[in-house]
């Protein structure tokens, strides 16, 4: 009930002002125009191979998955950050309110802002399947990789944002990280191959990429989650360091 | 209703507050006083549960605010310093959250909310964004939110600061409005404010009470001292030589002078009787007496004095 409340008024800030507005309609154009030009180009000299599951892979992990880890910062940068710049966290930590549901109502309000910008990529799949219908099981996998790797860049975001009061410094941290975790693995020739193995482990990237081939598998659904809760903790014990500290 | 035992909050290496102990009456309004970085802010902030005491206890209503955080934060509420609020949401929108957060029942809320909003005066302002209301209406949306909870405990720091006159006294008057039903403790840095809103003072420096007073006690304390302005209708020399030879006065001082009339600011450890003695010697020898009034002391000169006599004490 109280975490909804705050869930409510997270909300309300959003969309209050133009940000929410503008980085929906540059993300959808961005990935529209990328959809159309990919798809065509895979149409054109693509013989061959699989297109759908090509293209769709591809779609998947380098345009709705990057282009979310451009703007996930962007909204992820606010969270903590401003609240304490402006003094208002110190509303929050006196309401009857534990740093828990104050740490779950922002990540819950952001993850739902984002839910609105991926309901409008099914767009995608729909154009293509109202010209040739295919079996839409996979997107399954799609979608639950692209809403774990959602949250997992949320709550790392909100971690760097709970740690500084400036917005500039909390987005770009929070993309230099993830950016890391994201190519961690692109140079396979500079390291060994069993560190390649270790890194690859910790990879965004990577465990992203078989979600978008369509597949489920528990080991890439555990790295999330795991991934997720390592920066929930975090944001917790950074929320805590105003019992030592003494600032907000 | 709120007791404070030997309150210590150390941040690393710095002591904040140095052992503070004092309580507070359930109806009372008692002040805080004390220069900025005293230590008035984070004593509050333990009080409304923002972070732990290092060392003592403090309990509100009976209850450990250590063991028991969110019972006593439903019994508080709290207004910040420098209140600056969500400017994104409208006063009323941002009430609706406090009161939903606050556990303010569903059934009454939107009477509560319009309640709250009518004895702070908001009602006008109810649609509007709080990041474009004055800093006067920003301060009773604050209160607002600290009271639409009916808490028994108010905890205010630096209600006044910032406004203009009359927005004082509007502030002020609400919050002696609440006195009675509820426990108000208020910190401030303004003398004057404490003996208009508050029962009892107590006077911090440096993390530690210096003082414990009545509202009253701590006026007469000041009138006590000390210093009066009079200015005399008169010739100079003799009007000085005068006054200087009375046994009340201690120091006599003169001011710049403006034509024919003397201004001297007289300093005496017997503020009455001094200037009893003064104005007696004026008409006695003929002058005018145009202006006696007995200066007012300083949070800096009580400071000084406290400081000075405290030390006397231990040594």
């Amino acid at each position: 009930m109280r975490t909804w409340a705050l869930i409510r008024k997270e909300l309300a800030s959003y969309f209050a002002g133009p940000l929410v507005y503008v980085v929906v309609g540059a993300f959808l154009l961005a990935t529209g125009y990328r959809f159309y030009t990919t798809l065509n180009s895979y149409v054109t000299f693509g013989f061959g191979m699989n297109i759908l599951e090509n293209f769709w892979q591809d779609f998947f992990v380098n345009h709705i998955g990057f282009y979310l880890l451009i703007v996930v910062p962007l909204f992820t940068m606010r969270l903590i950050a401003e609240e304490r710049r402006l003094g208002t966290i110190e509303l929050l930590y006196t309401y009857p309110l534990r740093d828990g549901e104050i740490m779950a109502a922002k990540f819950i309000a952001c993850l739902l802002v984002f839910l609105v910008f991926l309901a409008g990529t099914l767009l995608y799949p729909a154009i293509v399947y109202a010209i040739q219908p295919f079996d839409p099981s996979p997107f399954v996998a799609r979608y639950l990789g692209t809403i774990l790797f959602l949250a997992s860049c949320i709550a790392c975001g909100l971690f760097v944002s709970s740690l500084t009061e400036s917005q500039v410094v909390a987005s770009s941290c929070t993309f230099v990280l993830l950016l890391l975790f994201w190519i961690i693995t692109w140079n396979e020739a500079a390291v060994s191959s069993t560190w390649l193995t270790a890194l690859g482990q910790l990879s965004t990237f990577d465990h992203f990429f078989s979600f978008a081939r369509g597949v489920i598998d528990l080991k890439d659904v555990t790295y999330f989650v795991l991934f997720i809760a390592l920066f929930l903790f975090l944001t917790l014990r950074s929320m805590e360091s105003r019992h030592w500290r003494g600032r907000r | 209703m709120i007791e404070v035992q030997g309150l210590v909050k150390d941040f690393g290496a710095t002591r904040a507050v140095a052992g503070v102990s004092f309580s507070v009456r359930a109806g009372e309004i008692m002040g805080l006083l004390g220069p900025n970085g005293s230590g008035k802010t984070t004593i509050m902030r333990v009080l409304t549960g923002f972070f732990p005491p290092s060392e003592g206890r403090v309990t509100i209503d009976g209850l450990d605010v250590e063991e028991h955080t969110l019972a006593v934060r439903e019994r508080i509420g709290y207004l910040p310093e420098n209140t600056v609020l969500y400017p994104d949401l409208s006063v009323r929108r941002f009430l609706t959250f406090c009161a939903e957060v606050k556990g303010v029942p569903s059934g009454t809320r939107r009477a509560r909310i319009d309640e709250v909003m009518q004895a702070c005066g908001l009602t006008e302002v109810a649609t509007k964004l709080i990041g474009k209301l004055s800093k006067g209406y920003r301060q009773r949306v604050g209160i607002a939110q600290a009271v639409i909870h009916r808490p028994r405990v108010l905890v205010l720091d630096e209600p006044t600061v910032g406004l203009d006159p009359r927005q004082i006294v509007d502030i002020r008057s609400l919050i002696k409005s609440l006195g009675g039903s509820t426990t108000i403790l208020l910190s401030t840095h303004i003398l004057p404010e404490v003996s208009m809103t508050c029962e009892r003072v107590i006077i911090i420096d440096y993390g530690r009470i210096i003082a414990e007073d009545t509202a009253d006690g701590l006026t007469r304390r000041l009138q006590g001292s000390h210093e009066t302005r009079a200015r005399i209708a008169g010739p100079r020399d003799a009007v000085l030589q005068s006054l200087r030879a009375l046994p009340d006065l201690d120091d006599v001082r003169e001011e710049p002078a403006t034509d024919g009339v003397v201004t001297v600011i007289v300093r005496s450890a017997r503020g009455d009787e001094a200037r009893r003695a003064l104005s007696a010697r004026v008409v006695e020898q003929g002058w005018g007496l145009l202006e006696v009034r007995p200066l007012p002391m300083t949070l800096e000169d009580l400071f000084v004095r406290l400081v000075r006599s405290e030390r006397e004490a231990g040594a």
